[in-house]
């Protein structure tokens, strides 16, 4: 982005030493950082490498044991959230903290003033938030409710919100997870404005691209460590890649895709709504042999589609067919006698059981099989003896099939799941969001089951907000926008670009009547 | 301040904190006896040596855990499955019901066919009581926690319209209380002159049963799945209502139990001060016993013990009995506390 700053550019934040341990774990250790006014730092790491961590501290919502901070020259107090935005630092968090029935410029002034002035001063407010929306890209109107804006709009207003309070030093928490391509170029201008202006750029990601095109400088953390730090100019992405990870990236090979029946259909089938939208008369096909990727932004239908499949969301119209014929009453149990292997997109929630065994867990779905029970009373042998399966050929790193599911990090908890949904080579199988918050080790490995899944003919929905997911996997994409789905595609024939255009709405109304 | 999960409690932390619960109730409990101008050693002494400082005393204690060991029972297997069930004195009383309409001449049969015949009608009826709410609750969202209490106060409402009506002993002189149940319908005692009967076994027995099927069985592993996360149990397809359904009628049923055997071992007929509040001492029993089948033994042993113990120092010491009620409700608030510091830490910012 901005050439090198030169070391004549002012430090404007400088952490040093940062310690901090929860119980034995060293979520961050010893590390150092430094920021210079008008340069963009990449904080680039996997989940659990401390990023976040390193964040709070600098923010004070935790005590750092050992290190400290300095921002523009001074010492910045521990453990006070006060300081840290006094003196100048604003933080856009991944999930937004705005107040949804208030308007984005109530929302703006919120705390900035005193609770005893009876004129708010929206007048002047108004024309600050106008003024600063006009320089940097991030148009807003003041007046309007939070809740009728979008993603993209409400982390303007995050934006907003910390530039209203002469932030100097703006850190994004993984900004681009909830944003379309097109409103993470737009976001990549803002910050190119904004670092113009003199500002400085801490932007939290574990997507190499985005770091590649946003930073000046990258900084690497692993496993609570720095990893290495890198001028972005002067770093390959596989260098980088390495440096997060650790050694080897490790690379799943895709064939091409042998189409056979269509094994899954859903026809005209409309949904209440589950949190985000309702599905309106939506059709698709799934093929054995095939992943299907369905793309979309957050909230537009993907959990009542995957909710739909498993069989916790009951069809308002429609039919669903199974291996050609109609499926009549569904529900989970419905869905796992027709062969069906579900991965849930909450894995705590919904995939497992926290408080209960891993022997408990994976028999969860086929406890009443006669694999597992006789006369209502349950074979903890048999049981016990299916989990270590499972912990043997899934490689699950936990210490014994009795170990609480809780106790297990989020990548071997997916293991487990994908080991339950996968028992008995189901034919078709939902994939929901199976990669969330999973290191690149994990993602692989879910990758790689998947894609042994459909070269053994299996027809596999893969549904994931992370548009490189799709198109890497996916031997056809569908793209959903508000409940409503756009015309199948081949792998490769819709560029990044038209797939985004799809995914904020462009041209998938047309498209519904006559999908799949 | 803020809680974090432990991320595992040793054996001797589940030792521990329950200890120290008690320990805390303890304390607590010394404070009030020095204002009521006792002194705490001499009248824990006196409690403990009332509770089972003889055998009569003994007995008397484990005549009272009883009715506790089923309300207990009945509690902790509502409360696993996440149904809560604060309706146990309902269903008791229901139980009790059904054991005089039966066993009071209705139905004449040897006792070893009528006992059981009046024991599972009595379950039944229990079982029912508590089916309701728990309709309620999985089909349109009511919270048991209204339905079942409420219900508490209707039961009682219709047990003292049948004590002045239908039920009412025409030999009891005015009194609101039923006939006797027969001879045949009467748990034996255990040991000759002695107020302990054989509902105490049967109670035993009920809690081993319960263990067996918390532990064994398809039904207990649904009851904890949908106890521990009902979503997720409701994803791998385990009948979420089904199962709190039949919770509901296990539950009732055991709380009936201690109706039946309150009448058909001790009472031996109906009145209205039947339960001095065994359904709600239950959820203590059950707390105490961290909803462990087994544990509700020892647990409902130790609350009858302060119970009886604390009348017998009463009548020496001059410290109201009502010492015992605080005692057992303090060990069930510091038994909360301790279960939740278990499981989490505090931390202070």
């Amino acid at each position: 982005m901005n050439a090198a700053q030169g070391s004549e550019a002012e430090t404007v934040l400088r952490l040093s030493g940062i310690t901090k341990r929860f119980g034995t774990l060293v979520a961050n250790d010893a590390i150092s950082l430094s920021l210079k006014r008008g340069e963009v730092v990449a904080l680039l790491g996997e989940n659990g490498a401390g990023k976040t961590t390193l964040m709070n501290i600098l923010f004070g919502h935790y005590t750092a044991d050992e290190g400290e901070i300095e921002v523009f020259g001074k010492p910045l107090p521990a453990g006070d959230p006060n300081a840290a935005l006094g003196a100048g630092i604003g933080m856009v968090h991944q999930h937004f903290t705005l107040a949804d029935q208030m308007t984005v410029l109530e929302n703006i002034v919120l705390g900035t003033q005193s609770l005893w002035s009876l004129n708010l001063g929206k007048s002047r407010a108004r024309a600050k938030i106008r003024q600063l929306a006009t320089d940097y890209g991030l148009e807003v109107d003041p007046d309007r409710m939070i809740t009728e804006l979008s993603v993209g709009e409400r982390q303007r207003v995050e934006i907003l919100k910390a530039l209203y309070r002469e932030a100097r030093i703006l850190i994004l928490d993984e900004p681009t997870a909830v944003l379309t391509p097109m409103e993470t170029e737009a976001l990549f201008a803002t910050l190119q404005k904004l670092v113009a202006a003199g500002l400085s750029v801490i932007f939290i990601s574990h997507k190499l691209g985005e770091v590649q095109s946003v930073s000046d400088r990258v900084v690497v953390l692993r496993g609570g460590k720095l990893a290495g730090e890198r001028m972005t100019s002067e770093a390959t992405r596989r260098e980088l890649a390495e440096l997060m990870v650790g050694g080897q990236l490790p690379v799943n090979e895709i064939g091409p895709s042998t189409p056979r029946d269509v094994l899954f259909e859903l026809r005209s089938v409309s949904t209440p709504s589950m949190g985000g939208a309702a599905l309106r008369q939506i059709s698709m096909q799934l093929r054995g042999g095939e992943i299907t990727g369905l793309a979309g932004i957050s909230g537009n239908g993907q959990a009542a589609l995957a909710a739909l499949i498993a069989g916790t969301l009951e069809a308002r119209e429609g039919e669903i067919v199974v291996h050609g014929a109609p499926a009549g009453r569904w529900s989970p149990r419905a869905a796992l006698d027709r062969g069906l292997g579900r991965i849930p997109e909450d894995r705590h929630a919904t995939g497992m059981i926290g408080d209960m065994s891993v022997a408990e867990n994976v028999i969860s779905e086929a406890y009443r099989s006669p694999r597992f029970s006789r006369f209502g009373f349950l074979d903890w042998k048999a049981a016990a003896a299916f989990a270590d399966d499972i912990i043997k050929a899934y490689d699950v790193k936990c210490p014994s099939a009795d170990a609480r599911v809780r106790l297990l990090s989020g990548g071997n908890m997916q293991k487990l799941i994908l080991g339950r949904a996968l028992d008995g080579d189901p034919d078709i199988i939902l994939a929901s969001q199976p990669t969330r918050g999973l290191d690149v080790g994990a993602v692989a490995y879910v990758h790689a089951r998947l894609i042994e899944a459909r070269d053994r003919g299996a027809a596999v929905l893969l549904i994931s907000e992370d548009l490189d997911e799709i198109q890497t996997l996916s031997d056809r994409i569908l793209v959903i926008h508000r409940g409503r789905l756009s015309k199948p595609s081949l792998r490769g024939e819709r560029s990044v670009m038209e797939l985004g255009e799809l995914m904020a709405g462009h041209g998938v109304e047309e498209g519904a009547d006559h999908a799949a | 301040m803020r809680l974090e999960p432990r991320p595992s409690s040793s054996g001797a932390a589940k030792i521990l904190w329950p200890a120290g619960a008690i320990l805390a109730t303890v304390v607590f409990s010394s404070v009030l006896v020095m204002i009521a101008g006792a002194s705490p050693f001499t009248v824990f002494w006196l409690v403990i040596k009332g509770a089972a400082g003889s055998q009569f005393a003994l007995l008397e204690t484990l005549t009272r855990a009883t009715p506790l060991i089923f309300t207990g029972l009945a509690v902790a297997v509502a409360f696993r499955a996440k149904l809560w069930n604060i309706g146990a004195e309902a269903q008791l009383y229901l139980g009790a019901v059904m054991t005089v309409v039966i066993g009071t001449g209705a139905v004449t049969l040897p006792s070893a066919g009528l006992i059981p015949l009046i024991m599972i009608a009595a379950m039944l009826t229990g079982a029912l009581t508590l089916l309701g709410p728990a309709i309620l609750k999985t089909k349109f969202g009511v919270d048991e926690v209204v339905t079942t209490l409420l219900l508490n106060f209707i039961v009682l409402l219709f047990v003292s319209m049948l004590l002045e009506g239908p039920l009412k002993d025409p030999m009891g002189m005015g009194w609101p209380q039923s006939k006797r149940v027969i001879a045949d319908a009467q748990l034996p005692r255990l040991i000759k002159g002695k107020r302990l009967h054989f509902g105490f076994i049967l109670a035993i027995a009920s809690a081993i049963v319960v263990w067996v099927i918390m532990k064994k069985t398809t039904l207990g592993y649904e009851m904890r799945a949908v106890g521990h996360n009902a979503e997720a149990a409701r994803f791998a397809g385990i009948p979420v209502n089904r199962v709190i359904a039949k919770t509901a009628l296990l539950s009732g049923g055991l709380a009936a139990l201690a109706g039946f055997s309150e009448v058909a071992g001790l009472k031996g007929n109906l009145t209205l001060d039947l339960s001095p509040g065994y359904g709600y001492t239950g959820i203590v029993v059950a707390m105490l016993a961290m909803l462990n089948p087994l544990g509700v033994i020892a647990a409902a042993i130790f609350v009858a013990g302060i119970f009886v113990g604390a009348d017998a120092m009463s009548r020496s010491a001059n410290v109201p009995s009502y010492i015992a009620e605080v005692m057992v409700a303090t060990s069930l608030l510091t038994m909360v506390a301790a279960i939740m510091l278990m499981r989490y830490r505090v931390r202070w910012r």
